[in-house]
């Protein structure tokens, strides 16, 4: 006999877990598969994003910017310290704790919302049947749903010619636990992952090169944004080698061997003990058997329509493995849509051109909606308004001035169509843009809203002013009618 | 000294008026003759002119809002201190502007704190007096945003986008009804509430009208600067037979029936507003050229909305052409006090007996639509059958038989 649910959900990250939690607390008898395993063998939901991506690297790049601030920047502060050493052990363990308490909390949470656990994989069958097979058991059973949602999510890509070792070529997740600090690190690739970790490990002592294939840095975000962060990295020491060809990625002994073309063409070969390819990443869409008759795309990627709906009427997609950017919060939306829209509920499309992007770098990049090439390229007339954090008090007081917010809004109408923001605490800011775009407000609405202050969300007002000409704390160009 | 701007008299049949539009605002210079705003009726759009050259001194209605005949809408200073005094449209507000705007009484702004209103649109519908229940807002939930009120100020918000909320695929999408709209509906309802509406149908071969235009339509093109069309056949036909059927032209006025001497044919023509019908005064006058080029004219003019609301009104019968869309067969509701309406279709080659032979024949379908309280069956259908003979064979137009 089979077990009956409402809505299977196969996949415990940020989509499939949210997902599950909301069709729960909608009354629906829910179930739930995943694999992941700690490193005791025990289950581990919460996906990529609390095991092994967005949580761990922001611990890590926490403690390793503590460890920075402790060499470089308390003396400034008129604290004075010695004899500073870098304890990896304390650090690994201290993120892994984060982790530990993090997914806890989603098997609470599963609990507390009575959704079946189910720690195994979870393949799907036709007639909404999904073939379970327990973590460390054979024989498999028939699980039936309702509805069933995919939330299975992505892997790490491999550089082609040079599969992953996980000693000397790692991927994301291996570059989380290098139990020492490697003298030369490596990277293939110089996007979000590539930025972040990399960061980590400069801060940490590393040398890092970058080795990126296609020119210019950041290609997504705005490029005044991009500029100001290229020449932050530069100024950090970070070492990007822009359009390089790479012929060769070589696992010798203890190093790694990457033979690559600069762009003067000349041919050379760098020696790493680490290399991390961080070149994104592959949906991980073969979770249903050919009989399921799910319609994948050539790139993969499993087809949706705006409601996350599959060729398969009950079948549900969402996350990395469908369209749209690959981030936690977007998945983590779909999974609500798709819960509500199970339960009969009207919900509306996720947005998908206004979800927030975030670069836990030093400055913080964090930007949504368009960018200033965007709108050109389009013919869309708009004004911009800027502030810079060096103008603004709580930064100064932070001792953290670098970067600038940036508002782009529709010179008819005076919608706000992108922010763009470089600088302390961006990541935060940034909710207070998508809260303005999420009710389609106009600069002059941010404008006319008050801030606390000192706080840095005031070069967020101070810009929305701008793009009519009027921020108080800077002088601006164009003369208020 | 003062100028007083107001609405102008409407026709009998149009009860009020919506202001639509300003173009211009309060401490602008206004030209004579200049269009200072716009009032749609339930028929046209009325441009209001200034009647003086000046400075717009007071906005009396905010857009938006129901105006009736003769009521004061603004006032215009002629004085020639305030024209020096007044802004040119293309300079920019001037803060002494901004403040006599604001000093100016009754036009506090109307937003109920329960009101959703963005922020700076809650500081525009304040700054023009207007009333956030008057405008539609398509933000969050329906909130109204700043460029929902710049689009009510600029009086586009008669063709307000839409928002679509969906469940799963089934989407639906709630719009207000425009004045036009509205009118269509009540009248559309009243007709068939007040008439004992009837339809007969006949079909026409259309082959004899066809080669006459295939003959002589260059040369009438050239002549008359038109192109020949159909349509002109069947309103000269309807007039032959409505000659004929005096009943037909007739309509009724309480407990009489009035006949009507002369044939105001209505011709229903679609705009991107909805369905209007202007009218051929005197059709029996007219030539198969005057017919064509008017038709155009109204057509072109529809869409527009720049058709007079004397144009729109009376008519003593009314033709429609479903075919242009693709109608093989219909029944047309009537156009009242009218007591018929004739329907026409598209052409369609279709095999008929013909003398024991079956031929294929561009053939066209036609429906009357009568009301049966004045209109018997025998007359209607004679009626429709006059027309038939006459267009397939239009000598008997000219011959009168």
């Amino acid at each position: 006999m089979s077990k009956e649910f409402d809505v299977i959900v196969i996949g415990a990250g940020p989509g499939g877990y949210v997902a599950a939690i909301r069709a729960a607390q909608l009354g629906l008898k829910t179930a739930c598969i995943d694999a992941w395993v700690d490193s005791n063998n025990k289950p581990s939901p919460g996906g990529t994003c609390l095991n092994v991506g967005c949580i761990p690297s922001k611990a890590m790049i926490e403690s390793s910017e503590m460890y920075e601030k402790a060499h470089h920047e308390l003396a400034s502060h008129g604290v004075k310290v010695s004899g500073v050493q870098l304890d990896l052990q304390t650090m690994l363990a201290r993120k892994n704790q984060v982790v530990k308490d993090l997914t806890s909390g989603v098997s609470a949470l599963f609990m507390a919302n009575k959704i079946t656990f189910f720690h195994g994989v979870g393949k799907l069958l036709a007639g909404k049947n999904v073939e379970f097979t327990a973590h460390g058991v054979q024989a498999a059973e028939i699980l039936s749903g309702k509805n069933i949602i995919i939330a299975t999510g992505s892997t790490p890509k491999a550089w082609p010619g040079a599969e992953f070792d996980h000693k000397l070529i790692c991927d994301s997740t291996d570059a989380l636990e290098f139990d020492e600090v490697p003298k030369r690190l490596g990277l293939i690739g110089a996007g979000v992952i590539a930025l972040e970790l990399g960061s980590v490990w400069r801060r940490l002592g590393s040398e890092v090169t970058l080795l990126k294939s296609r020119p210019g840095l950041l290609p997504d975000a705005d490029p005044d944004v991009a500029a100001e962060a290229q020449k932050q990295f530069d100024a950090q020491g970070l070492k990007f080698v822009m359009g390089a060809k790479i012929s060769k990625v070589e696992a010798k002994a203890k190093l790694v061997h990457v033979t690559y073309a600069g762009e003067n063409g000349k041919e050379q070969t760098e020696k790493f003990d680490k290399l991390i390819v961080a070149v994104g990443r592959t949906p991980n869409s073969d979770v249903a058997a050919a009989e399921a008759g799910l319609k994948v795309n050539d790139r993969g990627f499993i087809e949706v329509d705006d409601y996350c709906r599959t060729n398969v009427p009950g079948v549900y997609a969402i996350g990395d493995v469908v369209r749209g950017p690959m981030l936690a919060h977007k998945a983590s939306e779909e999974g609500v849509v798709v819960a509500e829209i199970i339960a009969g509920h009207k919900a509306l499309p996720v947005d998908l051109a206004t979800v927030p992007s975030v670069i836990y770098t030093h400055p913080e990049i964090a930007w949504v909606g368009k960018n200033e090439a965007e709108l050109k390229k389009a013919g869309v007339n708009y004004n911009v308004g800027t502030f810079p954090f060096n103008a603004n008090g709580r930064a100064r007081a932070l001792g953290n001035t670098v970067g600038f917010v940036k508002i782009l809004a529709d010179a008819k109408t005076d919608r706000i169509l992108g922010v763009h923001i470089i600088g302390p605490q961006a990541s935060e800011s940034v909710a207070q843009a998508k809260i303005a775009m999420e009710f389609k407000a106009s600069a002059e609405d941010l404008a006319m809203t008050m801030f606390a202050h000192p706080t840095l969300s005031e070069a967020v007002h101070e810009a929305a002013l701008s793009v009519d000409g009027r921020a108080i704390h800077a002088v601006q160009k164009k003369k208020r009618k | 000294m003062s100028i007083e701007v107001k609405v102008p008299t409407f026709p009998e049949s149009v009860a009020d008026g919506t202001l639509v539009a300003w173009h211009k605002k309060p401490g602008e210079a206004v030209m004579r003759d200049e269009v200072i705003a716009d009032v749609e009726t339930d028929k046209v759009v009325f441009e209001i002119p200034a009647p003086q050259d000046g400075m717009l001194e007071t906005i009396h209605v905010a857009v938006g809002a129901t105006v009736l005949s003769g009521q004061l809408l603004a006032t215009i200073n002629a004085s020639e201190g305030a024209m020096a005094k007044a802004v040119k449209p293309v300079a920019e507000t001037s803060s002494s502007a901004t403040e006599a705007q604001l000093a100016a009484p009754g036009t506090p702004p109307k937003v109920a704190d329960d009101d959703k209103v963005m922020p700076a649109a809650r500081k525009l519908i304040s700054e023009h007096g207007l009333s956030a229940a008057d405008i539609r807002g398509t933000g969050k939930d329906g909130r109204i945003l700043k460029e929902d009120v710049q689009r009510h100020i600029n009086g586009e918000g008669v063709s307000t986008v839409a928002m679509a909320v969906a469940s799963g695929a089934r989407s639906e999408k709630r719009v207000p009804m425009t004045r036009l709209r509205k009118t269509i509906a009540t009248r559309l309802v009243d007709a068939q509430h007040t008439a004992a509406i009837l339809t007969t149908f006949n079909e026409v071969n259309m082959q004899p009208v066809m080669d006459l235009r295939n003959q002589y339509k260059d040369l009438f093109e050239k002549k008359h600067g038109v192109r020949m069309g159909f349509m002109s056949f069947f309103v000269r036909a309807a007039v032959e037979a409505l000659k004929r059927f005096p009943e037909i032209n007739a309509s009724i006025d309480g407990d009489d029936i009035v006949y009507h001497g002369y044939y105001d044919v209505g011709i229903a023509v679609g705009s991107p507003r909805g369905l209007v019908v202007p009218i051929l005064r005197d059709a029996e006058d007219m030539s198969i050229a005057d017919i064509e080029s008017n038709i155009r004219d109204f057509g072109a003019r529809a869409k527009d909305g720049k058709l007079s609301i004397e144009e729109l009104t009376g008519g003593t019968f009314s033709i429609t052409n479903g075919g242009v869309f693709g109608s093989l067969l219909s029944t047309p509701i009537l156009n009242p006090p009218q007591s018929a309406i004739l329907g026409m279709h598209k052409v369609e080659d279709r095999p008929i007996a013909e003398n024991g032979q079956v031929v294929i024949r561009p053939m066209m379908y036609l429906a009357l639509s009568y009301d049966h309280r004045i209109v018997d069956g025998k007359e209607a259908v004679q009626f429709l059958v006059t027309i038939k003979e006459l267009v397939e064979d239009p000598a008997r137009i000219l011959l009168d038989i």
